[in-house]
């Protein structure tokens, strides 16, 4: 039997499962965090900081924060906001991220919050790093222009016999998600489109399935990110 | 098949979390870690061959193609370049017959650059095949390498070159020197090994850590966090299993004392970890150093098992049933953020130095998931001679809020670099005047992560209150300019040792390096100089603490150095974007109508 704790949402106070992460039980309560590397149901990292709150009055990332008694959260100030906007332009700009011509758009978190947060003009360098695109594994596309390195694939894809796919290579602003050479020969369709899937923008395809839902009918094409919930 | 990679994994009995280990030993053999290399230790271990490539391509010293049959490491930190670096570069590279970066193409000598390697008070200094050549010359660059073409051995080519102390220890041979210019109380002063050791078994565990309360030590390593508390947590936290592990992977550029603790008393440091194991209740310890100091190595496990036959470590530590504690030396390869205590254990798992999210803290889940204390090598040292001398002793020294020494690492624009162990609370200008420092335009406190003072705040002391510091002192003459000189070697530091996964920390160390470059080269806009202040903001929400300072180097010399800054931002009425001339870029063409 769950206990339910008292905690405190930009000054409401809510009922939640104790211990629950702050994330999915703001979620929960209608009000909306942005989130980019985290995903329900894997082990958060606070890799892109974006879901950063107040707690108690002190930055931290909601993804990481578990729900206790008395925990008191501000998930908007104005700087909190300009912060988030701030990522997803940093995101952006350090990669190739070119929307009329991915099979994610409409279904992009990134494009989504881009959206959300009004991102128009650029406030930092475009960096237009030189990028391949993995195309050689039978199932899988890796496109890494678009990686956001938010490692969601890392933590969240295993084979059946429990082994990584996909891991991170080199470090700084030459980080790179690599993915097993060995492992993609073998793997089932149902595994490629996890991984399809928990990626947050298009930078895992599975091959030939990029195009199964057509633009204009894609889940942010229909809600905007975060629209069912309090802004 | 070459027997090499199942011998060693075997050695490590097939122990992925000995990743670091089986890599180093790997690499001594063959040279490089191949695309067949690589998928061999994946096979062995029975790992996906990307978990290897994780760590592999994290540590700047691990190869992933041959670097030569001699591999120059050349420091580039902004000492080095102080003292001549540039034409040290430029006489390897004509004698080698290749650029920085490349393997000449006789594949004999490979030079690279490297991020500073600890001799910051005798540069320009390198690292050949891991033996350390210091206070190198254009003419010296130039024989090496013609040495290295005729067959000579690196030893040879060092001779009978040794530096003082313990670096002329046989099992060290190191041209090395200590630069010890001032012993204080605490560290560099006479010490009897295993006397604290005996002492120390007269006590419970929770008398140890309330004697160290008592000092209020606190941590050396620059964070400054209480010690007793650190270990009482450790205590504290359930499991038999318990880890102490000594931080030496002093990376911050500018800082070597820990080489020069560990080259002098090394013994004094491993009786502070068994006593810290004493009082936390952990039975191994893990002494965690930099590649740069593997020319240490021999000599610290002769010391290790000189320690052992003399009942200091191992099982039944003088004579007391029930205190057992066994040290190894873990070697990193090569990553600044490794000195973080997370990405420290991290890396010590065989995994890449990537900071954890904290809590838990390792006091509670450290290595292996188990509680973990991680403390500086300087921290070590004073908790033994709080256990000698009692904590009055500890308290009657330094200020209100920092109790004990501190070595200084100092180097830069001074007559005596070195090593100095101060009681807290000198002042800049004190230690200025010490060193033989003049005409100082700024002073580096702390390495790029601290700050860059200039003289008006030279009466500030060092001390937790006042200008925290892991130690080390970069002092900037007059005659170097400090924005290319200083503060964009810092930027590009930053840039190149970020673990990359917080998006502030990977890409605005880049974009920052961008915007400064670009100010340098007189194309800097008023904008460009708000946009670094705002984005020191976001770096604030990094998840540790290189990301949280890797813009300290620009934020403070904008605070310090404004003008300095000021007088590059082109003039004119164009406030955004003077980087675009217009009327140079049509000039062709208006030529071209002009005469139609």
């Amino acid at each position: 039997m769950a206990t339910f704790v008292k905690f405190t949402l930009d000054g409401k106070i809510y009922l939640s499962e104790d211990g629950a992460p702050l994330v999915e039980a703001a979620r929960a309560c209608g009000v909306f965090i942005p989130t980019l590397c985290n995903y329900t149901g894997i082990p958060p990292k606070g890799a892109c900081r974006i879901c950063t709150v107040l707690i108690n009055g002190l930055p931290a990332t909601a993804c990481t924060t578990k729900v206790v008694e008395g925990l008191n959260v501000q998930t908007s100030t104005p700087e909190l906001e300009s912060f988030r906007q701030a990522i997803v332009e940093i995101l952006f700009a350090e990669g190739n991220h070119l929307c009329p011509s991915c099979e994610k758009s409409g279904s992009c978190e990134l494009q989504a919050l881009a959206y959300r947060y009004r991102v128009t003009v650029p406030h930092f360098p475009y960096l237009f790093p030189r990028r391949d695109v993995e195309a050689w594994h039978p199932k899988l596309l890796k496109d890494h222009n678009r990686c956001i390195q938010c490692k969601r694939c890392i933590r969240g894809i295993r084979n059946p016999a429990g082994k990584a796919l996909f891991a991170f290579g080199k470090r700084g602003d030459r980080v790179v998600i690599n993915i097993d050479p060995v492992t993609s020969q073998n793997i089932s369709d149902a595994l490629a489109q996890q991984a399809m899937d928990i990626c947050p923008v298009g930078a895992i395809l599975r091959k030939g399935k990029g195009f199964d839902v057509p633009i204009g009918r894609r889940t942010y094409d229909r809600t905007p990110i975060g629209a069912e919930l309090r802004s | 098949m070459d027997k090499t990679i199942p011998a060693v994994i075997k050695k490590y009995n097939g122990d992925e979390t000995r990743l670091m280990d089986i890599l180093i030993d790997i690499q001594a053999e063959l040279g490089y870690l191949s695309d067949a290399t690589i998928a061999r230790i994946a096979k062995t271990l029975n790992i996906p061959q990307v978990d290897v490539e994780q760590t592999v391509s994290f540590y700047h010293f691990f190869a992933r193609e041959p670097r030569g049959r001699y591999t120059v490491y050349l420091n580039d930190s902004v000492v080095a370049q102080f003292h001549g670096r540039a034409a040290v570069v430029r006489a390897f590279e004509e004698a080698a017959g290749c650029a920085f970066g490349q393997v000449s193409p006789d594949g004999c000598i490979g030079l690279f650059d490297t991020a500073c390697i600890g001799m910051s008070d005798q540069e320009p200094a390198a690292l050949i095949n891991d033996v350390v050549f210091t206070s190198l010359t254009p003419a010296w660059a130039r024989e090496i390498v013609a040495g290295l073409r005729a067959g000579k051995t690196v030893a040879e080519l060092q001779g009978d070159r040794l530096g003082d102390g313990q670096n002329a220890h046989p099992l060290v041979h190191a041209m090395v020197c200590n630069h010890i210019r001032r012993r204080g109380s605490m560290v560099f002063d006479d010490y009897q090994p295993g006397a604290a050791l005996r002492r120390v078994v007269a006590l419970s565990s929770s008398e140890v850590i309330a004697q160290v309360k008592a000092a209020s030590v606190r941590g050396r390593g620059g964070a400054g966090f209480p010690t007793g508390m650190k270990w009482e947590f450790a205590r504290k936290a359930p499991g038999d299993v318990k880890y102490i592990f000594c931080n030496a992977d002093e990376g911050e550029p500018g800082t070597f004392k820990d080489r020069v603790i560990l080259t002098e008393l090394p013994q004094l440091v491993f009786e502070g970890m068994a006593i810290a194991g004493y009082a936390v209740g952990a039975r191994q310890g893990i002494l965690y150093i930099r590649n740069e100091y593997r020319y240490l190595r021999a000599y610290l496990e002769q010391v290790l098992s000189d320690m052992r036959a003399n009942n200091l470590l191992g099982p039944l530590i003088v004579g007391q049933a029930g205190f057992n504690f066994e040290i190894k030396i873990q070697y990193g390869a090569g990553a600044y953020v490794c000195g973080e205590e997370s990405a420290l254990i991290e890396s010590a798992e065989g995994k890449r130095g990537e900071p954890r999210d904290r809590p838990p803290f390792p006091v509670e889940k450290g290595y292996l998931q188990r509680p973990t204390v991680v403390n500086n090598v300087e921290t070590l040292c004073s908790v033994v001679k709080v256990i000698l001398n009692g904590p009055e002793w500890y308290n009657n020294l330094g200020t209100a809020e920092s109790k004990g020494t501190k070595v200084l690492s100092v180097s830069g624009d001074c007559e005596w670099p070195g090593i100095y162990e101060v009681v807290w609370g000198f002042s800049v200008n004190d230690i200025l005047k010490m060193v033989g420092a003049r005409d100082v335009q700024a002073v580096q406190v702390g390495g790029p992560s601290g700050a860059c003072i200039a003289p008006k705040e030279f009466n500030r002391i060092l001390a937790y209150e006042d200008l925290a510091t892991g130690g080390s002192l970069i002092i900037i003459g007059r005659q170097r300019d400090l924005l290319p000189e200083v503060v964009l070697n810092f930027a590009r530091f930053f840039r190149d040792e970020s673990c990359g996964s917080c998006v502030p920390c990977r890409a605005l160390t880049g974009m920052a390096q961008i915007v400064l470059e670009k100010i340098i080269a007189g194309r800097g806009t008023p904008t460009d100089l708000d946009r670094l202040s705002a984005w020191s903001a976001i770096m604030k929400r990094n998840r540790c603490g290189l990301g949280q300072t890797a813009l300290n180097p620009i934020v403070t010399t904008l605070k310090n150095f404004r003008g300095l800054y000021d007088q590059r931002i082109k003039a004119g009425d164009d406030r955004f974007e003077p980087a675009f001339d217009l009327a140079a870029a049509v000039r062709d063409y208006d030529r071209a109508v002009a005469g139609t």
